[in-house]
């Protein structure tokens, strides 16, 4: 039951975390996060790594299609621009690690600037296939200029952090979850602020919104500039995470994989891009685990590959049918059954 | 510059622009009744051709058994798509539908790969090897024959759209669902119908198009062609499928030729993105008219 939560002020009422529970389940959280690496194996920390940089990612497609409502099939692409920024700077330049992951991120702002243009006149799946063109221009430019390494791609050294190579997933994990962490705390805040109701409004009508003065051009460019700088920076994560960049590392798939994280999270919530991003990253991986738990023998490995690619449609469809508002509103549920629970029965 | 060289390119294109043509023509056809952007139109093909496989391959039937038997099996593969995934979301966003066909076409990808496995496999030869002369130029005898099965059934789909009562009755649904059901129209078998003829013709153009190029799993490749063609044509408009299929078959084959195959792609994409800039609905597409 929920009681004693009455708000005396304005600032209390537009807190991000309102009620003194969800600050101690936070707390809870953040203490898990800290202690994570200590407690965990290699493969375990491997997998946060890759759920965490999905994470981010997920997060800026969600302000650009979850909260703008323009669908881009293009995540991927703005990714790809950032882990090759970074991979450039590393090898060519070797500027220090967080200036390079920055400027990864500025690049792709600048792409998702430029492939935002035409989303003013053009709309809705127009405009998702627009993206998709914007992608295969990508890979194409990854693939075929001389400073990018062509079809074998770039090599990344260990990113160095205080004198310290970050090489293992261990080291890796307290940059890339702070990183991940930071963002997710500037998309939630983005919709506190101007920008963000803008965004919104655009999302649920965009000729009112232009009609309440809101300059069309503008928000849906800085939706789609700011969605690719999260795409610019989880694509440099990426890069000095795995460590090789090659135009075969970002394909139209993965931003497919993006749109079907936020889609089966629950689109225009940030919480539902966390969920959904870690429910689409782990849900290979289990499945993984239980084939690894059945009797050797079975020639079961075979069908891995399929069988994931069979799962993986079924829970779009699974969702959009039997779901729409993702894993979001399942999350609001169970908390309302707590909230009202000797009430309600 | 080699103007026959040039000519036997651009024939080459024209008639693979034809298969493009008939297979936007599956997508426009659903499309147009309801508004579903069917991105797993590659995939479909796909499922066309591998059933085409199972029948005169595995089952070893003879040809004039096994196209007709591809070609149901897939349009009940159509109605099942359309009951169980169509239906429900009626009246959704368009962009949950254009996800869940999506999820359709990574669905039917694993299918394929676990009973098919991933290998290339050949398709029976059902024409001969000669080779086609138009004047001077060489054209492939199984493109020749396929543009020309393409151009017939396009006739007879566009023919069945004009005249037969139950074309009339889609392009009505087409037009106004409400309307058309207060007039006595079942919409909702009118949208079953679509589909199962959809996927029937996706069929048909998935078998010529695995005799050309051998069938594999990551043949909805093709289908990315077949959406750039009904997006530079207008999603909605089955004159722009025609010459979107065309124009893009053409500068797919152009741009092989002179630019190198890397960049078929790349040109058609680019082409894609102008269309967009200038024409944001497509060349022939419906304006839609926004009220507040």
């Amino acid at each position: 039951m929920r009681i004693g939560t009455l708000k005396e002020t304005y600032i209390a009422d537009a807190a991000l975390f309102d009620s003194r529970t969800q600050q101690v389940w936070l707390a809870v959280g953040a203490a898990l996060l800290l202690l994570f690496p200590f407690m965990a194996s290699d493969y375990w920390l491997y997998l946060a790594c890759l759920v965490s940089i999905n994470v981010a990612s997920a997060t800026g497609l969600n302000i650009l299609t979850g909260y703008t409502g323009l669908v881009s099939l293009g995540q991927a692409a703005f990714m790809g621009l950032g882990a090759y920024t970074v991979a450039l700077l590393e090898l060519r330049v070797g500027s220090p690690f967080l200036l390079n992951l920055l400027a990864g991120g500025f690049v792709a702002m600048l792409g998702g600037l430029i492939v935002g243009i035409p989303s003013l006149r053009v709309k809705g799946l127009y405009l998702a296939i627009a993206t998709i063109a914007a992608s295969f221009i990508a890979h194409f430019l990854f693939a075929n200029t001389a400073f990018t390494g062509g079809t074998g791609g770039l090599t990344v050294p260990p990113a160095k952090l205080f004198g310290v190579p970050l090489d293992t997933s261990f080291r890796l994990y307290w940059v890339i979850v702070p990183a991940t962490v930071l963002m997710l705390l500037g998309g939630a805040n983005l919709f506190r602020t101007r920008v963000g109701r803008a965004f919104i409004a655009i999302r649920d009508r965009d000729i009112s919104a232009e009609v309440l003065g809101i300059p069309l051009l503008r928000y849906k460019l800085l939706s789609f500039g700011l969605s690719s700088f999260y795409a610019g920076v989880a694509g440099g994560l990426w890069a000095y995470f795995f460590r090789v960049v090659t135009p075969e590392s970002f394909p139209l798939s993965m931003s497919i994989f993006f749109l079907a994280a936020i889609i089966v999270g629950g689109m225009g919530s940030i919480l539902g891009g966390i969920l959904g991003a870690v429910f689409m990253t782990m849900v290979p991986e289990l499945l993984k685990l239980g084939v690894a738990l059945l009797p050797r023998g079975t020639e079961l490995t075979v069908f891995l590959s399929p069988v994931r690619t069979v799962l993986f449609g079924l829970l779009i469809i699974g969702f959009l049918v039997f779901e729409p508002h993702g894993l979001a509103e399942v999350w609001r549920r169970i908390r309302r059954f707590f909230h009202l629970w000797p009430f309600r029965n | 510059m080699d103007w026959a060289y040039l000519f036997e390119i651009s024939l080459t294109g024209i008639a693979s622009g034809g298969l493009y043509a008939l297979a936007a023509l599956a997508f426009v056809m659903v499309y147009k009744a309801t508004k579903v952007v069917n991105i797993a139109i590659g995939e479909m093909l796909m499922i066309g051709a591998y059933l085409f496989f199972t029948f005169a391959v595995t089952f070893a039937f003879p040809l004039w058994l096994a196209v007709p038997a591809a070609v149901l099996a897939a349009g009940l593969l159509g109605a099942v798509i359309e009951r169980s995934m169509i239906r429900p979301l009626l009246g959704e966003p368009p962009i949950s539908v254009f996800m869940v066909m999506v999820g359709l076409s990574s669905v039917l990808v694993g299918l394929v790969e676990l009973i098919w496995t991933a290998d290339q496999r050949r398709l029976p030869d059902f024409v001969s090897n000669t080779p086609i002369m138009i004047g001077d130029a060489f054209l492939a005898p199984k493109v020749f024959y396929g543009a020309l099965v393409a151009v017939v059934l396009i006739a007879v789909v566009l023919l069945v759209f004009r005249y037969w009562r139950g074309g009339v009755a889609l392009r009505a649904t087409a037009s106004d669902p409400a309307a058309a059901y207060s007039m006595g129209i079942n919409v909702p078998r009118v949208f079953s119908l679509t589909w199962v003829a959809s996927a029937m013709i996706a069929a048909v153009s998935g078998i010529i198009v695995g005799s050309i190029g051998g069938i594999s799993s990551s043949m909805g490749v093709f289908g990315l062609s077949v959406l750039v063609v009904v997006i530079v044509g207008g999603l909605d408009s089955v004159l722009g499928a025609l010459v979107g299929g065309l124009l893009i078959g053409l500068v797919e084959a152009l741009a092989g030729a002179f630019l190198g195959g890397e960049y078929k792609l790349l040109v058609t994409f680019i082409v894609l993105v102008l269309v967009l800039m200038i024409r944001p609905y497509g060349l022939f597409g419906t304006h839609e008219i926004e009220r507040l």
